[in-house]
């Protein structure tokens, strides 16, 4: 064994130690007790087969969050893309304050997914927030609205709270993507002729294509495991209206402490966001 | 383009950029402004825009009862695990950036341990430590905040060496370092604004943390987060003490939004857009 092979494995070895506390031993307890029967009052741990995968399949309340986390997601991230690039395109020029207006604009997405469920619920209270205060004064009548009681508003105050939270993170990577798309090309296209939809999308959109997709797979990513601000602000509720696919495994594992199904559940879950990252991976690749 | 133009041009785009920033500043002014509110003014409707006085007792309540206490405990688990990961995580780093040590898929595998949902892992990580007598303790919830962040500071990192020219280790082995001290001595300093930054985020990181403080403490090393939803009642909600406490939650971001937005982007967005 070379001192060259040793120096790098000592260093690298203690930080190993740690990943594998949260990378290997959890895989491997999920895997095993999903195959056992452990639940609240039983502990049998003997082999029990595919039950707990059958029974997540016929289970409509895991299919419920499934599909709402699912439709948040893809509700929620084209309009932070869409917001996050409107703001880019503005503040892309010089401006006055430019960078005291962004320090402030960026506040919401460094803070806490806690802070900022709480405050939205403020926001949102039916007689001391201020939404349905500024609400009645556009209508002129006065507006009680349950934001976070009625079925048909959780959800859009939800997407409100996340919507605060995260346009600033897709401003702020799509603003440094357009301050590096090339300005000759840009020139050399508006002198040609071409129309700004043109532009657009023939040299502004494949220039920050990168970007984009590293923004949408981390940002994909946190929409899909949805927790913080739901818990805050409904706790899943009313009933399991807004319970998401986290809120929903939170409450099979640490309410019913139902141990064996709460392991398939998520194994299932990390298998198929594996293979879906991997998918996306593979796509962003081949259109490079 | 005529200069009038342009100026005007100007202008209209300042006011939109003003409006941006209003808005997504707003919940946050209306936050602060709770914390510093009598409770006549919380319960009033309708609701109290510009509280008429500064009232600390908000804040004070939070003092005189121990919540505070909770801020400590974050400060405490945050800052020692960030210390931690920051160390193990730069050596680890240089080891996959410069010996290339177990491949690009071992880099893959690494930064793939971020992407698990923390739900998933949540309950074996609970049970484990149920076992090893580490719910509610600091050393345990520092564990781990390390092993959950160490993936990060090794992705972080590793980037931020490979920027460094290799030709300064090689002329540092010529004059005779040893390879500890061509890290110390020659990389570490090169990449020092990297660290600084990397450690701020790791720090965010655990500071923001709910899912893993919500599972792993009980009473004793309660973080704010938990702390902060701890006010929600069935009955009632404390909204003063909500806000006062969200605001010392929110002190540390002031300080990062306002210094280190030059490494934001690289930061936030894993290393992938280099600002």
């Amino acid at each position: 064994m070379s001192r060259l092979f040793e120096f790098r494995f000592i260093i690298l070895a203690p930080a190993i130690f740690f990943i594998l506390l949260i990378g290997l031993y959890p895989f491997v307890n999920l895997l095993i007790t999903s195959f056992q029967n452990i639940t609240m009052f039983a502990d049998d741990t003997s082999y029990s087969g595919f039950i707990h995968y059958e029974r997540l399949f016929q289970d409509g309340r895991f299919w419920g969050a499934v599909m709402r986390t699912l439709l948040f997601t893809l509700v929620a991230l084209p309009i932070q893309i869409a917001l996050g690039l409107g703001m880019a395109f503005l503040f892309l020029n010089k401006m006055p304050f430019k960078q005291v207006l962004i320090a402030i604009i960026l506040l919401p997405t460094v803070i806490s997914p806690i802070v900022a469920g709480s405050t939205w619920r403020l926001m949102f209270d039916n007689r001391f927030g201020p939404i349905n205060q500024i609400l009645g004064w556009i209508t002129g009548t006065d507006v009680e609205l349950l934001w976070t009681v009625n079925l048909d508003l959780v959800w859009p105050a939800i997407l409100v709270a996340d919507v605060w939270q995260w346009t600033p993170f897709m401003f702020l990577l799509l603003l440094t993507a357009l301050s590096g798309v090339d300005e000759e090309q840009l020139e050399a296209a508006s002198i040609d002729g071409a129309s700004k939809f043109r532009i657009f999308r023939l040299i502004i959109l494949p220039a920050i294509m990168p970007v984009m997709a590293v923004a949408i797979l981390i940002r994909g990513l946190d929409l899909v495991r949805l927790f913080d601000i739901v818990w805050t602000m409904t706790q899943g509720g009313p009933g399991t209206h807004t319970e998401t696919i986290s809120v929903y495994a939170y409450q099979v594992a640490f309410r019913e402490f139902d141990v064996s199904y709460s392991a398939a559940f998520a194994l299932i879950i990390i298998v198929v966001l594996t293979i879906l990252v991997l998918g996306f991976l593979r796509l962003v690749e081949v259109e490079r | 383009m005529s200069a009038a133009g342009s100026k005007n041009n100007t202008r209209k785009r300042l006011a939109l950029g003003i409006i941006c920033a209003v808005v997504f500043f707003f919940p946050i002014y209306w936050l602060a402004a709770i914390s510093v509110k009598t409770p006549d003014e919380i319960f009033a409707y309708p609701p109290v825009w510009l509280p008429k006085s500064i009232d600390l007792n908000n804040y004070y309540v939070l003092f005189r009862d121990g919540d505070v206490w909770t801020v400590f405990n974050s400060l405490v688990t945050a800052g020692i695990s960030t210390v931690i990961a920051m160390v193990l995580g730069t050596f680890a780093a240089y080891s996959i950036a410069r010996y290339k040590t177990g491949g690009p898929n071992f880099s893959m595998w690494i930064i793939s341990q971020r992407m698990v949902p923390t739900i998933c892992i949540a309950f074996p990580v609970f049970l484990l430590f149920v076992s090893l007598k580490l719910v509610d303790t600091y050393i345990g919830l520092i564990l781990l905040y390390t092993a959950f962040n160490l993936p990060y500071v090794i992705w972080m990192m590793r980037g931020y060496i490979q920027d460094v020219p290799i030709e300064l280790e090689q002329s540092a082995y010529i004059d005779g370092l040893g390879r500890f001290q061509v890290i110390l001595k020659v990389v570490f300093p090169m990449v020092r604004a990297g660290l600084f930054a990397t450690a701020v985020f790791t720090f965010i990181f655990a500071w923001n943390d709910f899912l893993f403080a919500l599972i792993l403490t009980r009473s004793d090393v309660t973080t704010y987060p938990v702390q902060v939803t701890g006010y929600f009642g069935s009955q009632s909600t404390f909204w003063g003490k909500i806000g006062a406490m969200s605001m010392l939650g929110m002190l540390p971001m002031f300080f990062v939004v306002a210094t280190m937005q030059k490494y934001i982007v690289r930061g936030m967005s894993m290393g992938a857009v280099k600002g």
